[in-house]
């Protein structure tokens, strides 16, 4: 089965090449790159006025399988995941049960052999119970396919887990994720805690809440000299934290999600329990702050926190409503029109935060790339086509978007896994 | 100037003569409520439903007593006997509820703006009775009422409001009502209690009621929520009370015609004294009283439509 890609702006940071090349696709794999290929391909795409990236990668994803198979599966989580452009996902471990042992990381890993349309990569849990208090079998489920450790939707609770989580992370070249919020600050609290929690009378998660987990956390990775992957960083305090411990070359990265970039907790005033997440909209500061740290190079990463739930489950009273935003489907679009396509920041520096970085930080060396002789996965954007957010139309099994008809300039029209288009317009 | 909000959600988004138009409307019904038969068809044939989610007396038994006199028919329900407790969402309660055609439904939640929440969906007019740590609308009113009973104009009154400003509805409501209203008001209480970000609100915040008190026209006393003293916002009762309970000795620091409020209910011997909350300076038995008016009003302007001029 051979595909042949025409006239593609193909935009790929690991080489970094940016120019008009046609793409030859055999076997699964990347055959050819050059300007023109002349040749009989069992199906020609004209990706003329397209771009065509390295597949996105989306490192911080919740499929709720097993366990909560109404909000999502591995499948529907899969096709969501195709039509946001994302060729791959690793899916954090806060499934029922727990991804804490082989059994339920070798299930994933077959289920997504089954049903799932994209890359499908775990996460493990660091903990066991994702309780803070006991180290996973973290070799044995490196050995099983874990591709990294995160307590998410947790904090590592305790200090001394988080110290003997870095330190054996070493052995294994692995890498640990934290969610930063220390829950003694937070406690039952729905919104970012400041001037707008108090006019809406809901009660705050202050800000220190994160700084403090992050700073414990970069302390303690300086000192085991290990790698650690803060998750969806959403406060300027943090950020400074992060910018001097990059500079003292402390093996740090992060992420951010478009949501934290695009709202703020100003917007809770409508009270729309699809503006409840984990960490929670922070003030207008912060955002700006955000949007900065991306161009200073302090974020790495962009990512969803796909995080589905259910109609019902949402349509409650907001103190009720779980937290967690469905992201897979929107985010490509979000920051494309939101911050590509307003100039803030450069189509390749995106491409890279979302394909060739996660691809580096999970270790997942023939992804994030577009090289002869890898995986052939790709994403084919259009810069120019014009979508409005419909959540009716999601694939995901879970709607729970606060971006519902927005108007967005620049979307993923195709999806290419292992050579097989799985997402077409 | 009419008013003209479908609900009452809150006071946030009223203006200080909409404010005013409840007034002067439940001036004029609050003589009603001193009648030998204290009951006016103004209502008669309209259905309301008292929806509390939380436990108050005082609150539902006031609505109540406002619509029966307004001839409205009314019933309550509440959390302990509804089916909530089966497991059945607010949603759903609400939609049973509201297919039974009622004409408004007064909510009374724990959880910050779930009338506001009840509104997008439901075609009943909404009256907010306290939602979470949110707003009150009806006791701020009430609050304003009792206030311009006793001194007539809110210009440049010195308000105090004491105590847990940060858990409390009541000082919400209270802070945009009498800031709109033209008075100047002082919050005070432990700084746990008292964000500074509530200067944002145009209010001036003084931890050390000894001074805030200095020369006040009014002394607003919040009760303070002994169920939630485990979150320890501050070391003890003891202290609380060494602090900020409105002592004799405290009041004389306040102007001598200065009025002593509370929303009730009152810790006595923890907040205020019982001398104070006794003393012919508080009016906290007037604003009771007044609340029956005030909800009238807010009843009459809601549903009242064209009969609007038949007070009488």
């Amino acid at each position: 089965m051979t595909l042949l890609i025409k006239n593609g702006r193909v935009i790929d940071p690991a080489s970094g090449t940016d120019e008009t090349l046609d793409i030859l696709i055999d076997k699964r794999k990347i055959a050819v790159i050059k300007p023109k290929i002349e040749i009989e391909a069992k199906k020609i795409i004209d990706a003329s006025r397209l771009v065509v990236a390295p597949g996105f990668i989306d490192m911080h994803t919740h499929l709720r399988d097993p366990g909560q198979e109404n909000k999502e599966t591995i499948h529907s989580g899969s096709l969501a995941a195709a039509k946001g452009g994302f060729t791959s996902i690793a899916c954090m471990p806060n499934t029922l049960p727990v991804n804490d042992n082989r059994g339920v990381t070798e299930y994933i890993i077959s289920e997504a052999k089954k049903s799932a349309v994209v890359n499908i990569f775990p996460i493990a849990a660091v903990s066991k119970d994702q309780k803070g208090e006991e180290l996973t079998d973290m070799a044995d489920l490196v050995d099983a396919g874990a591709v990294a450790f995160s307590d998410d939707g947790l904090p590592v609770k305790q200090s001394h887990i988080m110290r003997r989580a870095l330190e054996y992370s070493k052995l294994l070249n692995t890498l640990i994720i934290d969610h930063c919020e220390d829950k003694s600050l937070t406690q039952d609290g729905v919104m970012h805690e400041g001037y707008y929690s108090y006019l809406f009378g809901l009660r705050g998660m202050p800000a220190s809440s994160e700084e403090i987990i992050v700073a414990r956390d970069l302390i303690l990775a300086e000192k085991a000299d290990a790698r650690i992957h803060i998750a969806h960083l959403s406060v300027k305090g943090a950020i400074d934290y992060i910018r001097e411990a990059k500079k003292k070359k402390v093996k740090v990265t992060t992420e951010v999600t478009p949501h934290h970039l695009l709202l703020a907790d100003s917007s809770l005033e409508s009270y729309d329990t699809n503006l409840k997440v984990n960490p929670p909209l922070r003030s207008k500061d912060d955002v700006e702050a955000l949007v900065k740290a991306i161009k200073d190079g302090i974020i790495d990463v962009i990512v969803t926190d796909h995080a589905p739930h259910t109609l019902d489950e949402k349509n409650v009273e907001l103190d009720n409503a779980p937290f967690g935003i469905n992201g897979l489907e929107t985010a490509v679009s979000l920051i494309l029109d939101k911050l590509v396509y307003k100039n803030i920041i450069p189509l390749q520096k995106f491409i890279e935060m979302i394909s060739t970085t996660p691809a580096i930080i999970l270790g997942l060396e023939n992804k994030g790339k577009i090289k002869v002789g890898v995986e052939a996965d790709l994403t084919i954007l259009n810069l120019h086509k014009e979508t409005v957010v419909d959540i009716e139309k999601f694939k995901s099994k879970s709607q729970n978007n606060p971006f519902h008809g927005w108007k967005l300039i620049g979307a993923p029209v195709m999806t290419i896994v292992g050579g097989k288009i799985v997402y077409s317009e | 100037m009419p008013f003209v909000h479908k609900h009452l959600l809150g006071i946030q988004h009223l203006t200080a003569s909409e404010i005013l138009t409840i007034l002067d409307t439940a001036e004029s019904l609050f003589e009603i409520s001193t009648r030998e038969v204290k009951k006016v068809p103004i209502l008669r044939g309209k259905t309301i439903i008292n929806l509390f989610f939380e436990p108050s007396t005082r609150t539902r038994s006031s609505f109540e007593l406002a619509a029966k006199r307004l001839s409205a028919d009314i019933i309550n329900f509440n959390q302990q006997t509804s089916s909530v407790v089966k497991g059945e969402s607010l949603k759903d309660t609400v939609l049973n509820l509201e297919a039974m055609n009622p004409d408004a439904l007064i909510i009374r939640h724990f959880a910050a703006g779930t009338p506001h929440y009840i509104s997008t969906f439901c075609r009943s007019h909404i009256i907010n009775a306290g939602d979470g740590a949110h707003e009150h609308p009806t006791q701020a009113l009430l609050d304003a009422f009792t206030i311009r009973q006793a001194k007539k104009n809110f210009k440049d009154l010195k308000v105090v409001i004491i105590g847990d400003i940060l858990h409390s509805r009541v000082a919400r409501s209270n802070i945009f009502c009498l800031n709109k209203l033209g008075a100047k008001i002082i919050l005070s209480g432990p700084p746990p209690l008292l964000p500074l970000e509530f200067k944002k609100f145009g209010v001036d915040i003084d931890f050390n009621l000894d001074r805030a008190i200095k020369g006040a026209d009014v002394i607003m006393m919040l009760r303070i929520q002994l169920e939630r003293q485990q979150k320890s916002s501050f070391p003890s009762l003891r202290e609380y009370r060494n602090l900020y309970s409105l002592t004799k000795k405290r009041f004389r620091r306040a102007k001598k015609n200065a009025i002593i409020m509370h929303p009730g209910p009152i810790n006595r011997g923890v907040e205020i004294s019982a001398e104070m909350a006794d003393s012919a300076k508080s009016v906290i038995l007037k604003q009771v009283e007044n609340g029956i008016a005030v909800r009238m009003a807010i009843l009459y302007i809601l549903l009242g439509g064209k009969e609007r001029d038949s007070i009488d």
